[in-house]
């Protein structure tokens, strides 16, 4: 198979700090192969850089295959880029053409404050998770995984909720910034299994209070974070923690 | 949990867009099914009986404060949560992601505010007629007199430019309920797909019946359709 390479122009946000100003710088990327991987495109600029003597663009990056939730970039108008069902880490140069320009933007929302560059701070989503997404289990010997039923479709479908990686691009893509899939995903998985029983109502309050308390905007199910998700979360978790709210703040004390 | 506590969060802030919206889906029903008297052609009597029941009998009297209240608490609710979500991005993208959702889903405070100003030309031409200002009557025979408003109809949408304000408002409604039905009953709960799939089609086909048969009242005054 023949390598393609290509030139492009890379339009990157650039901000040295949380309270600097920030604004776009162009760079030239030559020679890149159509079969690196973005972020090996963006390590390419980044050595450049360093070689020049200048400041690397600060990203965020860890497991480089899909399943941390660490990469986060917006680019050319959508987060992860331009594939679906894909983290920035797993889309390839193949998916640009010679001589084009793209635009790298980092996740914009205020619950996301820039800590630098495409850098974003995200442990909004990390709090959210401590204020309920979690269960109670009993000291003792481990019981048999078997030995408690659950129905087949429970279990797909907590599954493909628990597919959610928190990466944030559903906020990054929602025009209201609000972090609804992230939070319907969590409290989805934790719901439809009898695991999460006990804490069923408490969670699902205390989860929207404190996305609330992060400033997240209200959910108006455009289906933008849908479209985006490289987990393919679906929207209808939303309903269902809809769902959940509207039964537990109504039997609330 | 306080009741306000619960309408307040932004899960409960949808919750009233919803209901309130649902009710005034409901009241399209009921507006669209009267006004449709228009077209028993017979000058009018069916259409004005119709009308004067709605507006001397105690029950729909009573029903038009709700459809008041629903009304201004949808219009505030929606501005507030519209100025709230957007203050939620202080710094907006280069390039927008617009891919990811139909544009009449992210317009809705704008086609919105296109109802809102429908309302209030709509309210001028009929309903502060009928209930302050006066109308020409309507005799009956036997002494039952009625408000004439089928002839106010037929003089208002005489104007071409009000028939157009009209229509170009219809659409506003189509799209404003082509994502507000379907939302509103994700907002309230409804999740299993089979429903979705329900509420989606009955959404579709309601958005594109109810505006229909709104947008077809005017015109069939003004092509003298009726008389």
């Amino acid at each position: 198979m023949s390598q393609n390479t290509m030139n492009l122009k890379v339009k990157v946000w650039r901000q040295k700090n949380a309270n600097a100003q920030g604004a776009f710088v162009t760079y030239d990327v030559a020679g890149i192969s159509d079969e690196m991987s973005f972020l090996e495109m963006m390590d390419i600029l980044n050595e450049r850089l360093i070689t020049e003597g200048g400041d690397p663009v600060a990203f965020d990056h860890d497991c480089r295959e899909g399943i941390c939730g660490m990469c986060s970039m917006y680019i050319n108008g959508k987060p992860h880029g331009p594939w679906q069902a894909n983290t920035t880490c797993q889309l390839h140069m193949r998916a640009f053409k010679d001589g084009e320009t793209i635009v790298i933007e980092p996740w914009r929302a205020n619950s996301f404050p820039i800590v630098k560059d495409l850098t974003v701070d995200r442990s909004a989503f990390d709090r959210i998770i401590q204020a309920g997404g979690y269960i109670s289990v009993n000291t003792g010997n481990a019981v048999d995984g078997n030995s408690l039923p659950i129905e087949k479709q429970n279990a797909d479908d907590a599954f493909a909720a628990a597919m959610c990686i928190g990466c944030g691009a559903c906020v990054a893509a929602c025009k209201n910034s609000s972090a609804m899939l992230f939070l319907s995903a969590k409290v989805s998985h934790l719901a439809l299994l009898p695991q999460g029983a006990p804490e069923r109502k408490s969670r699902v309050l205390n989860m929207v209070a404190q996305m609330d308390k992060e400033g997240f905007g209200s959910c108006t199910n455009t289906g933008a974070c849908e479209a985006t998700c490289p987990k393919e979360i679906s929207i209808a978790n939303i309903a269902r923690l809809n769902n959940e709210y509207l039964g537990a703040s109504l039997s609330a004390e | 949990m306080t009741f306000k506590q619960m309408f307040t969060s932004s899960v409960g802030k949808k919750l009233v867009m919803a209901f309130t919206g649902i009710f005034l889906v409901l009241f399209l029903v009921v507006h669209a099914g009267l006004n449709a008297c228009i077209w028993a052609m017979d000058g009018g009597i069916t259409f004005n009986k119709a009308a004067h029941f709605m507006g001397s009998f105690i029950v729909p009297r009573i029903l038009e404060i709700g459809l008041f209240l629903g009304i201004f608490l949808h219009i505030i609710q929606g501005y507030m949560l519209t100025l709230e979500n957007r203050s939620k991005r202080k710094i907006g993208y280069e390039v927008n992601y617009s891919k990811g959702s139909k544009w009449y889903s992210r317009s809705m405070a704008i086609l919105g505010t296109i109802l809102l100003m429908f309302f209030i030309i709509h309210w001028k031409h009929f309903w502060i007629p009928s209930r302050i200002t006066g109308v020409a009557e309507m005799d009956l025979g036997n002494g039952f007199v009625v408000h004439n408003l089928y002839a106010v109809m037929q003089d208002t949408f005489q104007n071409v430019w009000v028939v157009l304000f009209y229509v170009i408002s219809c659409i506003a409604l189509a799209y404003h309920l082509a994502h507000g039905f379907q939302s509103a009953f994700k907002t309230i709960g409804v999740h299993n797909k089979r429903y979705h799939l329900m509420i989606n089609s009955i959404g579709y086909g309601f958005a594109i019946i109810i505006p229909l048969a709104f947008a077809m009242m005017p015109i069939s005054f003004y092509l003298h359709w009726v008389n």
